[in-house]
């Protein structure tokens, strides 16, 4: 469940870039998972959805692409898609490929509203 | 056009420019002409006390913070001429009675070489203890909740070994030049970091190590590598553990390297028991060829192919 770990990580990111940036609530959170990041999807929704309530990122709505990996594939030297690191190749079939890319876990953009704290907000409101 | 706070300027954006960010009822200061602009956010205008919408592009690496630790680690090791490795396997597969039997053995191969370790566990101190009984100092990290053993921990521990420092009794240390400039053939100092038992999360958290060291035994199964690839992918060695249960057990050794290799076709593979000592020549011998590595790790799991 390191998944939790990964949430901590995307919340002390998101907050940093809050006090930087002057925002007090995120929108949308929007992640993109790569296929070898070892991220569960579901299992960091869930932890995320655990650990924002009092944090800017309280009822943002989080948009995970998962991307595919890529890898070199030694039997056609090509540059291929792969969804693990099982796959076989899905242009020759060839199992001997190594992944390049799509290991990261990363925080993509943020929609954000500006301005008023918010415990503020709702008297700045009205 | 500046994502982050919407001017058109084409000012240099590593967030550490001219114009602080101030709050959004504030205008926007241009640093080099001083202009201020209202209404830089989504909405383009500026309304007291209604907030706007924007967007701030990120593009941040989740690990980032884990891996600019790691990295420190890594140079502090090389600094000291420590070969740090990771050792990484489900729980149950030997490896603290591996450990202990490797640092008894190179007590009596090396007798000057410093070993310490860094045990990792979700609680209680026993595996320090018995790694301690072998005379080796040991730190024991506790995780609580956590499932594996983060960079910081790694940092926080070693800076608590003699490792770290003045190495009493440490007689045949080569003199370092600079700080971090000497050239390491060998290990001259080991640390041992025994991760959380555990085949999925320690593969993404790098610690600083020279290398990680998987450790499956015989008792599991030998489609392991397979249904946890992105640990065997990460691993430089694996080591089969337990084969002297082999006669009793349906594990395939060829079957088990092979899906190794299927994930990983540069990792190397050694055959022990840590009970009756067999392969231990093998893995000893891998072990003081482990240089301390100032190089960060290839991409997460491609195989070097040195």
């Amino acid at each position: 469940m390191h998944e939790l770990s990964l949430a901590g990580g995307i919340v002390r990111l998101v907050e940093d870039a809050a006090e930087r940036e002057r925002f007090s609530r995120v929108r949308v959170l929007h992640l993109e998972a790569g296929a070898l990041a070892g991220v569960e999807v579901r299992a960091l929704r869930f932890a995320l959805e655990a650990i924002t309530p009092g944090t800017c990122l309280e009822h943002a709505r989080i948009d995970i692409d998962e991307v595919p990996a890529t890898a070199w594939c030694l039997g056609c030297n090509l540059a291929v898609p792969i969804m693990s690191r099982v796959d076989a190749c899905p242009e020759c079939g060839s199992v001997k490929l190594q992944p390049t890319g799509g290991t990261e876990l990363r925080v993509v953009d943020l929609l954000v509203d500006d301005g008023v704290p918010v415990a503020s907000s709702p008297a700045a409101l009205t | 056009m500046c994502v982050v706070c919407g001017c058109s300027n084409a000012h240099d954006h590593g967030h550490e420019h001219g114009h602080a960010h101030v709050p959004a009822q504030a205008p926007h200061v241009d640093a080099t002409t001083g202009d201020l602009h209202y209404g830089s956010g989504g909405a383009r205008v500026s309304v007291p006390g209604l907030s706007q919408t924007r967007t701030i592009k990120l593009e941040a690496d989740v690990l980032g913070e884990n891996n600019r630790v790691a990295r420190r680690n890594r140079a502090h090791f090389f600094a000291h001429g420590v070969s740090a490795l990771n050792l990484v396997s489900s729980p149950g597969s030997g490896k603290t009675t591996l450990l202990c039997a490797t640092i008894e053995a190179l007590k009596r191969i090396q007798p000057h070489l410093p070993v310490a370790v860094i045990e990792g566990d979700q609680q209680t101190s026993m595996d320090a203890d018995r790694i301690r009984a072998t005379g080796a100092p040991a730190i024991q990290v506790n995780t609580g909740k956590g499932c594996h053993l983060d960079a910081l921990m790694v940092a926080d521990a070693f800076e608590r070994l003699p490792l770290h420092g003045a190495t009493p009794g440490h007689v045949h240390h080569h003199h370092h030049g600079e700080h971090g400039q000497h050239h390491h053939h060998h290990a001259e100092k080991l640390l041992f970091i025994e991760n959380v038992g555990n085949l999925v999360c320690p593969a993404m958290w790098d610690l600083g190590e020279a290398a990680k060291v998987a450790i499956l035994s015989v008792t599991e199964g030998d489609d392991k590598p397979l249904k946890y690839p992105d640990m065997f992918a990460a691993a430089r060695l694996m080591l089969v553990n337990k084969i002297d249960l082999l006669p009793y057990v349906s594990f395939d050794v060829a079957r088990c390297i092979e899906n190794a290799r299927r994930v990983n076709p540069a990792i190397e593979v050694i055959e022990v028991s840590a009970k009756t000592g067999a392969g231990m020549d093998t893995w000893l011998g891998w072990l003081m060829h482990v240089e301390p590595s100032s190089a960060s790790p290839h991409l997460a799991g491609v195989p070097s192919c040195a």
